[in-house]
């Protein structure tokens, strides 16, 4: 190749990344830019948002136990939302991958399916199901337990949330058991292992992965859902998103909002990023072990 | 079947029946003709549906998703065809970096992108604008877009490529003539599912639309904030059924599992 067309070719990749690169320059990094400088600015009852620099926003959340409760609220919404998941998610992906086909991919996509459906949509069906009145209810009233209230409830927002993130949990267990070869089961099996034992030894390792990264996703989208508590979680349910709304679209604070936005950013990229680390260290043990 | 106990096929059975019941019970709910949100066991009624297509607003908002999912897919995909070259077939210092920043979506909370454009369109003096509304819809889509082009770029036997190459045809003739119709499954899919994912969007665009550019999901967000009637489970209803349509097409042109499960 001639000299002009190597110069050519080393700037081809860049020249094919401009425009998207500065699609999000503008969009992505300058908007959480522009914020993270909101959330240290002075806010008037009076006079709006203000110039100059202050802590005040963070040190309001931080001094004042109603943003704790909301956080502490999130949080184990979140957390009970994800280990229903992995309860309810691996041994689901796992029966799904030892169904024979055609009926494989049919249940696989009844399980993926309502991802392409609105929450908004699945919100609305789950109040329907949940409500005072609902399928659940009439159900409960017939087999004796009497009416539950759970609409404007945390259990409606968990089974909603538990709904719209089963997939979420399901296709990476999916996938690590689609690189179990099944004869490895077999042998187990053939040299008198029990069906626990080849769980525990020989599944349960090789969806490990899969489920933290399941569980790592499940986790961060549950803890910043906005539509599924705002529409079953009612008024006074307040989780952290619904919080930075009411901050953003009714009281107008939106130096406070922007903080907390921060917070709940910050906090996610936190844990994703210490399990991209954990998940690395036990492969490079893995590696050096065998 | 193989090898799926009793107790695996009851447990199996209630998740089933978990992942439909809520898709299910709006479908029927919309048939009702009564004024309340109930199951018309005895008759059926389309009133609601009615209802649904003399809403002003909701069939402004319907449009308005139409058109902001249309241009805001296929500029997704537009801009997803360079972005995956460069990523899948050159290596060059911040590759990581840009896949990495073009992924972001998926990882950075839409809520917070929602309010941190609300911001940024504050500034710009952009709230009530289309096109804005548009481009911050590409930003949370291109993800999917840019996975499936990668995908059928990595898929791609280059052998087509390098003997057209060597029979002396240009690089302009080679992409247009060879690789790209190559990638067009991949293409058409990731357009496909860059669209629903744009028009179901809600989180963000609750923050960025403005009355006249409110998108049907966030309008429906609206409604059922204020009041929930049957005519709520009928426009459900046509959304699901307007998935399912599309989803249908998808796992015609491309194969569903392979878009949803895709490669993580």
């Amino acid at each position: 190749m001639s000299k002009a067309t190597n110069t050519a070719s080393r700037w081809t990749p860049f020249a094919l990344s401009v425009p998207s690169l500065a699609l999000f320059a503008l969009m992505v990094l300058l908007p959480l830019a522009l914020t993270a400088l909101l959330s240290f600015q002075q806010y008037d009852q009076d006079k709006g948002v203000q110039s100059g620099f202050t802590l005040g926003s963070y040190a309001l959340v931080l001094g004042d136990s109603y943003y704790y409760e909301i956080f502490f609220r999130t949080g184990w919404i979140a957390a009970l939302t994800t280990l229903i998941c992995v309860l309810v998610g691996a041994p689901e992906a796992y029966i799904l991958s030892r169904m024979g086909r055609p009926w494989r991919s049919i249940f696989l996509l009844v399980i993926l399916a309502p991802l392409l459906v609105s929450v908004v949509v699945r919100a609305f069906g789950w109040s329907l199901l949940l409500g005072p009145n609902g399928v659940v209810n009439q159900v409960f009233e017939l087999v004796g337990i009497g009416k539950a209230k759970m609409l404007y409830t945390s259990t409606a927002v968990v089974v909603a949330l538990v709904h719209v993130m089963l997939p979420f949990m399901v296709i990476p267990v999916w996938t690590s058991l689609q690189k179990l070869d099944p004869m490895v089961e077999n042998a187990a099996l053939s040299l008198n292992a029990s069906h626990w034992t080849v769980m525990r030894r020989i599944v349960l390792p090789q969806i490990t992965p899969g489920l933290l990264s399941g569980s790592l996703i499940v986790f961060g989208l549950s803890a910043s859902a906005l539509a599924i508590p705002g529409l079953l979680g009612g008024r006074r349910l307040k989780m952290v998103a619904t919080l930075i709304y009411d901050e953003y679209l009714h009281a107008l604070n939106w130096p406070l909002g922007a903080a907390i936005a921060l917070a709940l950013l910050v906090i996610n990229l936190v844990i994703m990023l210490s399990y991209n680390a954990v998940l690395e260290g036990a492969y490079a043990k893995r590696m050096g072990r065998s | 079947m193989r090898r799926t106990g009793p107790i695996a096929l009851l447990f199996h059975t209630c998740v089933t029946i978990f992942m439909l019941a809520p898709l299910v019970i709006v479908c029927l709910v919309a048939f009702t003709p009564e004024n309340t949100l109930s199951i018309p066991w005895r008759s059926f009624s389309l009133r609601w549906f009615n209802a649904v297509f003399e809403h002003s607003d909701l069939m402004q908002s319907f449009w308005n998703s139409l058109g902001v999912a249309t241009f805001a897919a296929t500029l997704a995909v537009a801009l997803a065809i360079p972005a995956g070259i460069a990523i899948a077939r050159h290596e060059f210092p911040g590759r990581q970096a840009l896949n990495g920043l073009l992924l972001s979506p998926l990882i950075v909370p839409h809520l917070v992108l929602g309010v941190a454009m609300l911001r940024l369109f504050a500034l710009f003096g952009a709230r009530g604008s289309s096109l804005w509304l548009t481009l911050a819809h590409v930003v949370v889509i291109t993800p999917y877009a840019l996975r499936l082009v990668v995908a059928a770029l990595a898929g791609l036997d280059r052998s087509a490529e390098q003997a057209a190459l060597s029979l002396g045809a240009s690089h302009a003739t080679v992409f247009r003539r060879i690789t790209l119709p190559l990638m067009l499954p991949g293409i058409t899919g990731g357009w496909m599912l860059a669209f629903i994912n744009s028009f179901d969007e809600v989180t963000m665009s609750i923050f960025i639309t403005s009355p006249q550019t409110v998108t049907l999901p966030v309008r429906m967000y609206m409604i059922a904030t204020e009041s929930i009637d049957p005519m709520m489970a009928a426009v459900s209803a046509l959304m699901v059924a307007v998935t399912a349509a599309a989803m249908i097409v998808l796992d015609r042109l491309y194969g569903l599992d392979k878009i949803l499960v895709g490669q993580h």
